[in-house]
């Protein structure tokens, strides 16, 4: 193993940091403002820089690229080493692309009228930024842990500080879940670095791909499926999984806003990026044993969640359970493993960061205004608030995928994936796609009950306007749905090769795959 | 063979200068304490610091030497050197956490850091203790000043209960390591660890009588040592006497009386028992399953009682209890043939982490604890985010450590020990590990719960605060983050550890 020097990656990993640090020396009483404005101005500079490192990637080349290596704990192995291929790429601009808005929409927020601590608040915002960027540019097993872990913390302040009535009951959940999950993880990883030799992922995956390195996989239960389910239980809780999702709804419904946007964001996209770099490319025949079964839990997932969140009353817990029903199609798209499935379940990751986040964010806004979130309490606010009724409609109708938008790309490639794939197919394609009639329902119900119509609550006629802080943070969202929607191409050209190098393992001759090419022309 | 003198250059006294120091000081500070007055025992306290320092230079000095002295009843190997950096800094927190201790329970007396010397040499000794006897001799030289410092507090009920416990308990964990020491010699022949090591496959094929009075005597040195390091089900007596002794005492006797004990734990299994196989061919020795069974109920049992502690001094009892089930479990993993030296390493890693953090959890319970020995419910933290920020950011970083988050020195212990375990193919005991420290997760959680996310408008004065125990604080806090951050300066050096004379096949 050689160092390398340091790069972009590290300067675009650190620079949350940065900020942090020059948040711990301004005072919390006095310098409220400039507290603010640093972290906004740290999240716009590490979105700026992680820009550069798209302009800088090299689409065609499958390799890692911007990669950075340097010895950490010799003895055992392990090294700083990171990297980035399309897959981290897309989730590390999702990341800083969210986080300036989550904080901007926070700068307004009540929550600092009863419980203060801005300085706290911002620097966990800087802290859980920083460890999200190194979950999805790690390259090293046990770095990646590391980062892995240290998001939990973090969230779990804001949920737990700043969240509503119930927020210490959902923060220990929320911690108590995720730990549960990652420390089987921790096993599975020394297992694996025990068996290879090194931590580092690349060698582990060529060493598997050249069968130098193989796990005995003879049935369901053999060592590779146990460690496959190390890894896939941690992120199954993540991502959530039906039946693993009953953290979710109470730690995004006591979470403050931004903790719910970042929780939607990108928070269970780690969990979905966990089995697209991890479980697939380290078990291979494991993950062929066991498409199917999870297949059956991500249909189960988008059903069940689009039902639950018809029934909720509170339009927080019902975009919660839609997360569970959309994150289920991001599932089934990854283990339809060809490279179809795979790529929408990635634009699907990225869409859902978008829209649900959105989804968040108007919520929060509603909240701000009226101090509740219970539908019942809304209806007419499109007459009152006309142009935040359009920006609603239009998020909803990305969030149940309507042509034209990006959540539409994202759940047809995905379904063409499932329909094509040699390990789900028909069956599968058939009951998610229920789930997209279901998101429609759920939908079109929220939207109709709580924006149009007359105004039948008195407290609604004269909500106080949309501050320009809020047109900012509402509007790059927008602007990304509409050019996920129409342009998707620059996404899957993104990702392309080295999805195609992970799919093509999965890949058995005799039967014809569905490329992406044919999907790019589609809308 | 007559018995002979053996000359001074023939104990080889040089490299045992480090534990030898520590009581030769002990002894002249004694003496010097005579003549310093009764309201400037603080210089005691310094000049037994002062010990100390000198006692860590020459351990650095003598590190690894690997050389023996005593006749081959002590020995200076990596293994005792790391053991010796954990006990010595253990004992210099102690110290300062005990001067404005001691002083506001007007407990100050100069004999306290004479006895905390003495106590730390037994330690030193216990670590590199190669023969039966001189892990006995050392046990009791680090109890007996234990026990007397337990009930310090006297006429204090809760530390005279501490100390009378901990002295009774104590007393039989003796017994049983002298009658498991006997068994060993009538097995053997012989105390000496080396020759112990050697005799044992003639042991073994001579037949079941001499094997069974082996297995007999290995099972009653690991009840006595079990009983020192707090394992179950020899833990009764933990959560009481810890309750009950002064905090500094608490803080020290929790870290260092475990360090002695897994040290003489580990060199007896590795170094005298680690070819005690029960048939030919086999790769797991005959202890490693009954060190299994210990280690598991202990993690199940500590963390799960853990759980319903409301006062913080029981709780980190409960979890002291529950730390000894990891280092246990290192135990049970040195038990595989191979995997001895890197179980050793992990182990002795998991003690320095779990040093720095637990004497830090302590000395914030002693900053809030009042002179009458209230104020460490848990009750007592709530808030405690608000008032005394820099505190509770602390003691929650000292809470995630104990839980075993990454970029913290508990981490890194953990990490190596479960490594070790999946190496010594113990996967089953690796999952009773991972399962239990996610219960663990729940009552460390609970105490950041009652500073960050419980408020009170009341403001929370800290009685116990002042500049030494705030230098103890931090520096343990430095520590558990430059372990957790850093760990190649730990794994570096615990790749030293290793054990003269060890010959696993």
């Amino acid at each position: 193993m050689e160092n390398t020097g340091l790069g972009l990656i590290t300067v675009v990993l650190f620079l949350p940091m940065v900020g942090l640090t020059i948040l711990l020396f301004l005072d919390g009483r006095t310098q409220v403002e400039n507290i603010k404005w640093t972290a906004f101005g740290t999240s716009i500079v590490t979105f700026l820089a992680s820009l550069l490192l798209w302009a800088g990637y090299d689409a065609g080349n499958p390799a890692l690229q911007f990669v950075e290596r340097m010895a950490w704990i010799p003895q055992y192995g392990i090294s700083y080493y990171v990297g980035l291929d399309g897959l981290s790429l897309l989730l590390v601009i999702l990341t800083t692309f969210i986080m300036p808005l989550a904080i901007l929409s926070s700068f307004r927020s009540h929550i600092f009228e009863e419980r203060g601590r801005e300085k706290l608040y911002y620097i966990f915002m800087l802290l859980l930024e920083w460890a999200m960027i190194g979950v999805f540019v790690a390259q090293d097993l046990v770095v990646f842990y590391i980062f892995w872990e240290v998001t939990l913390v973090p969230m779990y302040f804001l949920i737990g500080i700043w969240g509503a009535e119930r927020r210490i009951y959902a923060a220990i959940k929320f911690f108590l879940y995720t730990r549960a999950g990652s420390i089987l993880m921790l096993l599975a990883v020394l297992f694996v670095g025990g068996a290879a030799g090194t931590f580092a992922l690349p060698e582990i995956i060529a060493g598997v791909q050249s069968g130098a390195l193989s796990f005995p996989m003879d049935g369901l239960f053999s060592t590779q499926s146990f460690l496959f389910l190390g890894f896939f239980i941690a992120f199954a809780i993540k991502v959530p999984v039906f039946p693993l999702h009953s953290w979710l709804p109470d730690a995004h419904v006591q979470a403050p806003t931004a903790g719910s946007v970042i929780l939607a964001g990108v928070l269970l996209k780690m969990g979905t990026y966990g089995l697209v770099r991890f479980c697939l490319p380290l078990f291979p025949q494991a993950s062929i044993e066991w498409a199917p079964i999870i297949g059956v839990l991500a249909v189960i997932g988008i059903i069940y969640g689009a039902w639950v969140s018809y029934a909720q009353t509170d339009v927080k817990k019902l975009v919660a359970y839609s997360s569970v029903s959309h994150l289920g199609f991001v599932v089934l798209g990854i283990f339809a493993l060809n490279a179809a499935g795979i790529s929408g379940g990635i634009l699907q990751m990225v869409n859902h960061g978008i829209s649900t986040g959105g989804l968040f964010l108007l919520v929060g806004m509603l909240y701000e205004r009226r101090h509740t979130k219970a539908i019942d309490a809304y209806g007419g606010i499109w007459k009152v608030l006309p142009v935040f009724g359009g920006i609603s409609l239009l998020i909803t109708l990305s969030s149940m995928g309507l042509p034209g938008l990006n959540g539409f790309i994202g759940e047809f490639t995905i379904l063409l994936g499932t329909f094509g794939s040699q390990y789900l197919g028909f069956f599968f394609a058939l009951f998610a796609t229920l789930g997209v009639i279901l998101a429609a329902v759920y939908m079109l119900y929220m939207f109709q009950k709580v924006y149009m119509g007359n105004v039948t609550k008195p407290e609604n006629e004269n909500l106080e306007p949309l501050h320009w802080q809020e047109y900012a943070v509402l509007i790059p969202i927008v602007v990304a749905i509409i050019a996920i929607g129409l342009q998707p191409a620059p996404f899957f050209r993104t990702m392309d090769a080295s999805v195609g190098e992970l799919a093509s393992q999965f890949e058995q001759p005799e039967r014809e795959v569905v490329e992406p090419v044919i999907v790019r022309n589609a809308p | 063979m007559p018995f002979e003198l053996p000359s001074l250059s023939q104990l080889n006294l040089g490299v045992s200068i480090p534990a030898m120091s520590v009581a030769v000081w002990a002894c002249i500070l004694l003496l010097i304490d005579l003549w310093i007055p009764k309201d400037r025992k603080e210089r005691t306290a310094w000049l037994a610091a002062g010990g100390l320092v000198f006692a860590f230079v020459v351990n650095l000095f003598t590190f690894n030497s690997g050389e023996t002295a005593f006749l081959g009843m002590f020995v200076a190997d990596g293994f005792t050197g790391v053991l010796n950096i954990v006990i010595l800094i253990t004992a210099f927190i102690a110290i300062l956490m005990s001067i404005d201790y001691l002083r506001r329970t007007g407990t100050e007396r100069g004999e306290y850091y004479v006895l905390m010397l003495l106590s730390i040499s037994g330690a030193m000794f216990m670590a590199a203790a190669n023969d039966l006897i001189t892990v006995f001799v050392a046990l009791e030289l680090l109890s007996i000043p234990l026990y007397i410092l337990a009930a310090f507090r006297t006429p204090d009920l809760k530390s005279e209960e501490s100390g009378m416990k901990y002295f009774i308990l104590g007393a039989f964990a003796s017994a049983f390591l002298v009658y498991g020491s006997a068994l060993i010699y009538g097995a053997t022949g012989t105390t000496n660890l080396n020759e112990i090591f050697q005799s044992v496959d003639r042991v073994v094929t001579q037949g079941s009588t001499s094997v069974f009075l082996l297995l007999l005597g290995a099972g009653l040195v690991l009840v006595g040592l079990g009983f020192k390091v707090a394992v179950v089900p020899f833990h009764m007596w933990t959560p009481d006497v810890y309750e009950g002794a002064p905090t500094p005492v608490t803080a020290f006797m929790s870290v260092a009386a475990k360090v002695g004990g897994f040290g003489a734990l580990l060199r007896v299994m590795m170094v005298g028992l680690p070819a005690f196989m029960l048939q030919d061919g086999a790769t797991h020795t005959a202890w490693q399953q009954t060190v299994w069974l210990i280690a598991a109920a202990t993690l199940i049992l500590g963390n799960l009682i853990a759980i319903s502690q409301t006062n913080i001094k029981r709780l980190l009892a409960y979890s002291s209890i529950a730390h000894a089930g990891y280092i246990m479990m290192a135990v049970a993993a040195a038990g595989t043939q191979g995997v001895g030296t890197s179980a050793a390493q992990a182990a002795a890693v998991y003690l320095l982490a779990y040093m720095f953090t637990n004497i830090g959890a302590f000395a914030v319970a002693q900053a809030l604890e009042r002179d009458d020995g209230t104020g460490t419910k848990l009750d007592d933290f709530v808030g405690l985010a608000r008032s005394q920020p820099l505190l509770a950011f602390m003691m929650a970083v000292f809470m995630l450590s104990l839980t075993g988050i990454p970029l913290t020195a508990g981490f890194i212990g953990k990490w190596l020990v479960f490594q070790a375990t999946l190496q010594a193919e113990l996967v089953p005991l690796a999952v009773i590990g991972v399962l239990t420290s996610v219960v663990s997760a729940f009552y460390y959680i609970r105490v950041v719960v009652n500073m960050y996310l419980r408020d009170t408008a009341k403001e929370i004065v800290l009685p116990g605060e002042s500049p030494r125990l705030n230098w103890a604080i931090y520096l343990s806090f430095a520590g558990t983050l430059v372990v957790g951050i850093l760990p190649a300066l730990v794994t570096g050096l615990s790749s030293s550890v290793n054990f003269t004379a060890l010959m696993m096949p």
